[in-house]
């Protein structure tokens, strides 16, 4: 298992450094330029020395390896340097935003915590829910309980977030006014109050990517309880006198769990994809807003980071996804 | 001492069917028998003649729906399982009944290693402590002559060749000392000589346990040497039952007698499925109204078309449900 999960991930190294090269190009020659923002009252040739500030004057061979050095020497030198007070990085220069001239990976650590409590509470509070719902749905096949749960899930899978969403905020905060419309990232949580506000705050949008995450786990979940109640072990383990519970919770969930991990592990990355459009909606400043300001404004290395982080966590996933199923499954092996 | 036992589990009138999209499928009719302690009962039938069904619908192992129990009583230890609660149930299943299934391949739980799914009766029924059934589990491998117990605690399902496999489930079943033994052809998937050791295994968990076995095979040649008693299957019910010789030298049943002639001559060989008869065997969608068996027959008369032949007693301990047996029918036919 050690020297599987050690060729994949030097495995992993030139399928990233592609995946770096593609998103590089593809913003390369998308049309687009980092000055159209600018006033039109500043003369062509400010502009273009701005460009060549911006390092715009470098063609793509230049840049393009330049970029790789910040990202995977200079950046993590300074990681290190702020965590343990050395100095490697020796003030090389790090991916800066063209729009805000600020270093990338100091925006990106400032939106992280928004996204990660919006995407991750969700994402949590989502198989949290799926997996009970896909347990009883295949023990109890037919029955109303299941009927509900395919309905429901129907809607999670065919109702964009963007659509409900809206809706959520028309009905609890324009009508009913229970929940705030807008999510405040400046607020802290200092006491039972602000922490009970912060709940509220995030109810929506959790549930919004909750809905999502519920439809398809819980679909997965069912499926494969289903597969397994129907294998003659199950038969066996009634045959022993076992409880029904323990049928089910152990003999059958223990199977049943290995491809939904699988599953629950490559949706790590589509949630994220899918909070972009859900942060945009409730005004939360996480990632996935910043990534869509940095597309209208063109701010290319911003735009490269987040792209090239999010294809870094598909891999990783993948990675972990596949591992997963060597530890549950002991008819995998690897080596 | 056999005859004089009363029986450990008393089958009556049992009835299973299926719903299926295409129909009510009649897999078990009517059949009833019992069973002795100490005593080796023998199952033969060809395929779908409803063997597993019937011993399944016994502890309600079948899957409801689409099976349904319609009639029946199945006593043991003074109570009908078929009306007892899901509770009492599971302390029969496993502890005072054993079960083998046919298929040893898919029979074991994939995921769980061997060690941990033949302790897990023991812990259950016998209230043993992890390290109790451990030592228990490797006592019941070395039984049904594993080698290596100790380590083989440890290995997974797929570690073990289908003929260990088979053997691991005869643990399971054998764990807790049960009353009685349901085997569902245990020993189809095992060579001569482990055959050989697992039938002479039963005969001596027999003696000893006064556990009382029901054997299901295809193999004739394996009923001759160890059954007390055979029940033959056709469609669903029992069409005779007798003490081993009896069946053997006097055959009453056309079915009977045609299974006979398909033991291979060279003794020792094992006899190939049943399936050497002319013609198919039935397809019971619906309640039966004739004999399964006339379409097949040769020595079919009219009245077996109009009605289930009723089982007549034709000596001791022996009955035959076919028409031929009753003087009145046959002198009706001319
Ligand atoms: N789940 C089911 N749904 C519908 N019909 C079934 C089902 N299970 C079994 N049957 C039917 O019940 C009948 C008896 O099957 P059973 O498995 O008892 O046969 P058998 O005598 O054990 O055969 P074999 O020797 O092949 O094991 C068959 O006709 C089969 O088609
Ligand atoms: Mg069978």
């Amino acid at each position: 298992m050690l020297t599987f999960t050690i060729r994949r991930l030097l495995l992993s190294i030139p399928t990233l450094l592609f995946i770096a090269f593609v998103i590089f190009m593809l913003l390369e020659l998308a049309p687009g330029d980092p000055m159209a923002q600018m006033p039109l009252t500043i003369p062509p040739e400010v502009k273009e020395k701005m460009r060549l500030a911006l390092g715009l004057g470098e063609p793509w061979w230049v840049r393009f390896p330049l970029w790789l050095k910040q990202f995977f020497i200079v950046e993590p030198q300074y990681w290190i340097d702020g965590i343990f007070g050395t100095n490697f990085a020796d003030g090389a220069q790090r991916i800066i935003s063209f729009q805000s001239r600020s270093p990338v990976f100091e925006t990106i650590a400032q939106r992280m915590p928004q996204t990660l409590w919006v995407v991750g509470m969700s994402y949590v509070v989502g198989v949290l829910i799926a997996l009970p719902i896909g347990i009883i749905s295949a023990y109890k096949q037919y029955s109303v309980f299941d009927q509900t749960g395919t309905f429901v899930s129907m809607i999670g899978f065919s109702v964009p977030p963007f659509f409900s969403g809206v809706l959520l905020i028309v009905i609890f905060s324009v009508q009913l006014k229970w929940l705030p419309s807008i999510y405040d990232t400046t607020h802290q949580v200092t006491s039972w109050d602000t922490f009970l506000f912060q709940l509220k705050q995030m109810i929506m949008p959790v549930m919004v990517l909750a809905l999502q995450t519920t439809a398809q786990v819980s679909r997965y979940m069912r499926a494969s309880m289903l597969d397994n109640l129907g294998q003659d072990y199950v038969r066996t383990a009634r045959a022993k006198g076992m409880t029904e519970s323990v049928v089910v919770m152990k003999h059958v969930l223990r199977n049943s769990m290995i491809p939904v991990v699988t599953v629950i592990a490559l949706g790590i990355p589509a949630i994220f994809g899918g909070a972009i459009i859900t942060e945009q909606i409730f005004k939360v400043n996480g990632l996935g807003q910043l990534l869509i300001i940095a597309l209208q404004g063109n701010d290319i290395p911003m735009v490269m980071t987040i792209t090239f982080l999010l294809a870094v966590l598909i891999v990783m996933m993948n990675l972990i996804a596949d591992i997963l199923y060597g530890i549950l499954d002991p008819r995998i092996r690897y080596d | 001492m056999l005859d004089r036992a009363l029986p450990v589990l008393d089958v009556q009138g049992l009835k299973t069917v299926f719903k299926t999209r295409g129909g009510e499928v009649h897999a078990v009719n009517n059949v009833s028998f019992d069973l002795k302690a100490g005593e080796l009962l023998g199952v033969v039938g060809e395929s779908g003649s409803g063997k597993s069904v019937t011993m399944m619908s016994l502890l309600g192992l079948l899957p409801m729906p689409p099976a349904e129990i319609r009639a029946g009583s199945v006593m043991f230890d003074g109570e009908d399982l078929l009306n007892v609660s899901q509770e009492k149930l599971r302390s029969v299943r496993g502890g005072k009944i054993g079960f083998v299934f046919q298929d040893p391949m898919t029979s074991l739980n994939p995921v769980f290693p061997v060690g941990y799914q033949i302790a897990e009766p023991l812990r259950k029924h016998m209230g043993m402590s992890k390290k109790d059934a451990a030592i228990r589990a490797k006592e019941l491998l070395e039984l049904v002559g594993i080698p290596d117990a100790d380590q083989r605690l440890l290995d997974y399902p797929h570690q073990f060749s289908g003929g260990m496999r088979q053997r691991v489930m005869i643990a399971i079943a054998l764990a807790c000392d049960p009353q009685v033994l349901i085997a569902d052809e245990p020993t189809t998937a095992l060579d001569v000589t482990i055959q050989a050791q697992i039938l002479e295994l039963m005969k001596e968990l027999r003696d000893k346990l006064g556990m009382a076995v029901i054997w299901i095979t295809h193999d004739l040649g394996v009923i001759a040497g160890i059954a007390d008693r055979v029940m033959v299957m056709y469609g669903g019910q029992v069409v005779e039952h007798a003490p081993v010789q009896e069946l053997f030298t006097n055959p009453q049943h056309p079915y009977t007698s045609a299974l006979l002639k398909t033991i291979p001559s060279i003794s020792g060989e094992r006899a190939a499925r049943l399936t050497v008869i002319e013609g198919q065997p039935p397809l019971v969608v619906g309640p039966p109204t004739a004999c399964p068996f006339r379409d097949r027959c040769a020595k079919a008369m009219p009245v077996c078309a109009l009605k289930v032949p009723p089982r007549y007693e034709i000596g001791e301990g022996h009955d035959t449900a076919c028409f031929l047996a009753d003087p009145l029918e046959v002198a009706n036919a001319g």
